[in-house]
């Protein structure tokens, strides 16, 4: 056989595979659903509030709002390694909206990933999780979202790379992720172990960010070791014991934002605890119990603290940080903020999260008692490095991290708040 | 061990302990007394400055991490005699009640002009947004600004 025969094969086996494969999914595509025209008759106060709690709990608002835009008017960009998502209108608007969704649509895109006209869904949005909610939960989400404000308001275009702007190849990732239906749901959510566990894996999908996810998207086994997400590091939930968090320290984050003995949550976390702060405090503390439950057995390092020196970060840390981060500071003594040496953000195995503070600092929100000013425009990456190797050796008697300049680099390009 | 920093277009070598923030610097050492200390922790603005053409709270700019840096403060502007295009717009407005925030005020103000001479009132409030007044003067604030960028007071 030539050569040139030999690739004439391939050629055509190629071509035959990708038509069975075109031919399979047209096969499997799911139908379009009919659009509804009658309004839905408007659900009672109880309905309604109990729908804010499950749209609380799920972090709708999170991704389906940008910015400072309109709630749930969609537009948000979420940035992933094969490009830019923005997320979609879910604001009852019957054009650019769900208004014209029926219920039984609007579980199907939950349960399933597929939007009503039966195109499929991007798992950022995590049907993956939701596909597991209870029908009186997806129900009552609808509800809620069916009595918003309409927004007429289409998002941008997706930014991705080909061949993943084509959507029917998601039909093959579904096969791999995607466990339709409640098969696992648990059987009860009659304790808190159990109710947590719902709002962790399910409602709250706490796995999409705190994974990682493999080069194809698909989330890491086992979960909960630790991700990456817009620069950010989403630590290890299952460390945290090993990191002394006890259940009163993670209600006081997860509801308020601010554990006075770990620190402020910052990044993607901060609009994620302003969704916990509008939820039933017992929701908060089931969701606790369950992550203190699933603890991996902390391993045991040398502990090796590094001697301290006379780092050129220390004037840096003198003028810059200490008049709130030193032990006497009045920052410290009033307003209950943290020790440096006990912070999740200088304790991490990545600088990631230590850098963004520094650089981008904590914006000021009404509301919040978390304020941190920015410092890119007056330290250099170079600068940012001395300034880690000093809180880290001195302050947290941990050994510096590696490649922080660099890193530094890297974040201050990428995601400006 | 000196650290060398232009402040107002002249060159100094500076000998002040490298953790000194750069408002104890330009107070104590330079008697620049334009920048004020107001909280200390970078939520006035009250000791705004430029460095390298950029706002900087410098109340929390290490001395450190200045060298062959340039800064300006509010008189590098101009002074009583002869006030800068946006001081005197100030001037004009009666933009300063205490007065203890202006000069914060009119750097920050300065940066935005000096990158957008020509700016629209969203940015010139979302610019401004650090810097707080007690007195309430935000409307002759923004009047001043709008006027130097339109051409400055007489």
């Amino acid at each position: 056989m030539t050569i040139r025969s030999t690739l004439r094969l391939a050629g055509a086996l190629l071509a035959a595979g990708a038509v069975l494969l075109l031919a399979l999914y047209a096969w499997l595509r799911p139908a379009p659903l009919a659009l509804t025209s009658a309004p839905a008759p408007t659900p009672s106060d109880a309905v309604i509030a109990a729908g804010a709690r499950v749209v609380a709990l799920g972090d709708c608002m999170v991704c389906h709002t940008a910015g400072q835009g309109p709630a749930y008017a969609g537009g948000f960009p979420l940035r992933t390694p094969f490009g830019t998502i923005y997320s979609t209108n879910i604001t009852p608007d019957p054009e650019t909206g769900i208004g014209r969704w029926s219920l039984h649509a609007f579980r199907r895109a939950m349960r399933e990933g597929v939007s009503r006209d039966g195109h499929l869904l991007y798992p950022a949005f995590p049907y993956i999780h939701y596909t597991r909610m209870s029908d009186r939960d997806i129900d009552l989400a609808y509800q809620y979202l069916m009595t918003r404000t309409p927004v007429k308001q289409a998002p941008p275009a997706n930014e991705l790379m080909f061949p993943l702007n084509f959507r029917p190849l998601l039909a093959f990732w579904n096969m791999l992720y995607l466990e339709p239906g409640t098969a696992a749901l648990p059987a009860s959510q009659s304790t808190p172990r159990e109710r947590g566990r719902y709002l962790v894996n399910t409602l709250g999908h706490c796995a999409s960010c705190h994974s990682g996810l493999n080069p194809i998207g698909g989330e890491r086994r086992p979960p909960f070791k630790g991700g990456q997400i817009d620069g950010w590091d989403a630590p290890d939930l299952t460390a945290l014991a090993a990191n002394a968090w006890s259940h009163a320290n993670l209600v006081d984050y997860l509801r308020g934002g601010l554990s006075p003995a770990h620190g402020a949550a910052k990044g993607p976390m901060r609009p994620v605890t302003e969704r916990l702060a509008e939820v039933p405090r017992e929701d908060v503390e089931a969701i606790a119990t369950y992550l203190l439950s699933i603890q991996a057995a902390p391993s045991v390092k040398p502990a090796t603290a590094p001697a301290p020196t006379i780092a050129p970060g220390q004037a840096l840390f003198a003028a810059a940080c200490a008049a709130c981060h030193t032990e006497a500071a009045p920052m410290m003594r009033l307003a209950g903020r943290p020790s440096l040496a006990r912070s999740s953000a200088v304790r991490g195995d990545s600088p990631a999260n230590f850098i963004q503070t520094v650089l981008h600092g904590i914006p000021w929100q009404a509301g919040s008692p978390v304020y941190m000013p920015p410092f890119a425009d007056t330290l250099n990456d170079e600068q940012v490095a001395q300034l880690a190797a000093y809180v880290r050796i001195n302050i947290a008697a941990k050994e510096d991290w590696r490649g922080v300049a660099a890193t530094s680099a890297k974040l201050r390009k990428e995601n400006q708040p | 061990m000196t650290i060398r920093v232009t402040i107002n277009g002249k060159p100094h070598a500076l000998a002040s302990d490298p953790g000194t923030p750069l408002l104890y610097v330009l107070r104590n050492e330079l008697r620049l007394n334009g920048a004020k200390y107001g909280c200390g922790m970078g939520q006035c603005g009250a000791c705004t400055v430029i460095v390298d053409g950029k706002p900087a709270f410098s109340c929390l700019t290490p001395l450190a991490a200045l060298e062959g840096r340039a800064v300006r403060t509010v008189e590098g502007l101009g002074n009583v005699e002869k006030p800068g295009r946006l001081q005197a717009a100030f001037i004009k407005h009666q933009a300063a009640q205490c007065g203890y925030c202006i000069a914060g005020m009119i750097m920050r103000a300065q940066s935005l002009l000096d990158r957008i001479p020509y700016p629209t009132d969203a940015q010139i409030l979302a610019h401004l947004e650090p810097n707080l007044c007690r007195c309430g003067t935000h409307h002759r604030i923004l009047a001043a600004v709008r006027d130097a960028a339109n051409g400055g007071a007489p």
